[in-house]
């Protein structure tokens, strides 16, 4: 029974909490209406939903936020610092292939948007195929060593997550 | 007091990453180059501000104020789409003078794909 009322649970509380943030109270009438909201959301978008990947690692997904958010500041200024004080021919811009260990379609997106926010790397596209990812570095003197790091960083840690 | 400087220190920093993101659209020379600087020094200029406006309303309004959150929720969400559909646009236009890497014994990137039903390439696209 629960597992049919809450066939996402993670889904139903994230959308609870939008619709609260949404209205900027913290009632609870507000919370019943978020809630049946999230009840009823994901039961119908299910169907369209069908190989949806279970999200076991409550813990590591906070941590992988954490690590992902200290990145993007440090990526801010970063790219600010090359913006300012780096000439365009000192600049080495390089295109990078990462191979990709992930096959879950949405574990591949989330590691897209990761490298997009995070220092000076943005994903320009992913192979035909799926097995790699086409990234574009604003600065890399070392094109291996940016693959390397997203892989060990990033990657790593969102298989432990959505595999 | 206190509040309201470190409120002004976070709108400052915004304000700050903000210009030398849209700076870096000027300064950088090449489309792809250009993509790095909006896509990222905004996402601080715009979450200095969001910070500031929290900080704001639980310091001196009745109610605090939680919807900058989901401000940058979405923003998280929407940057890098953005971004990829920009430089999917780049590619599918300037494939030919990019040199890119191989895609790891995939056919091709996929935005340089050609299914066999599209059209033949010089029909649709020029250059």
């Amino acid at each position: 029974m629960l597992k049919r009322l809450f066939p996402h649970p993670y889904l139903t509380a994230l959308l609870t909490l939008v619709w609260m943030l949404l209205d900027n109270t913290a009632g609870p009438g507000v919370f019943i209406l978020g809630l049946i909201l999230g009840i009823i959301i994901p039961a119908v978008t299910a169907p369209y939903w069908p190989d949806r990947p279970v999200l076991k690692h409550p813990v590591k997904i906070a941590a992988y936020v954490m690590i992902v958010i200290y990145d993007i500041i440090k990526s801010n200024i970063d790219v600010a610092l090359i913006v300012l004080f780096k000439s365009n021919k000192d600049r080495s811009p390089a295109w990078i292939t990462v191979p990709l260990d992930l096959k879950t379609p949405e574990a591949i997106t989330v590691l897209a948007g990761t490298i997009t926010m995070t220092p000076g790397t943005l994903t320009a596209d992913v192979s035909a195929q799926g097995h790699a990812l086409l990234i574009h570095c604003l600065d890399a003197p070392d094109p291996d060593a940016v693959r390397d790091d997203i892989k060990a960083r990033y990657e790593a840690r969102l298989k432990e997550i959505f595999e | 007091m206190v509040m309201e400087i470190i409120i002004a220190a976070f709108l400052v920093i915004g304000g700050v990453f903000g210009l030398v993101g849209n700076y870096g659209l000027i300064k950088l020379d090449h489309p792809m180059a250009r993509l790095h600087a909006p896509t990222k020094a905004t996402t601080l200029g715009v979450g200095g501000v969001l910070i500031a406006s929290m900080i704001y309303s639980f310091a001196f309004e009745a109610e605090g104020s939680l919807h900058e959150l989901l401000i940058t929720l979405f923003l998280f969400i929407t940057a890098p789409i953005t971004a990829n559909f920009i430089s999917k646009a780049y590619l599918h236009r300037h494939a030919h003078e990019e040199t890119l890497p191989e895609p790891n014994g995939d056919t091709n990137w996929a935005v340089l794909e050609r299914p066999e039903w599209s059209p033949e390439p010089e029909k649709t696209q020029e250059g």
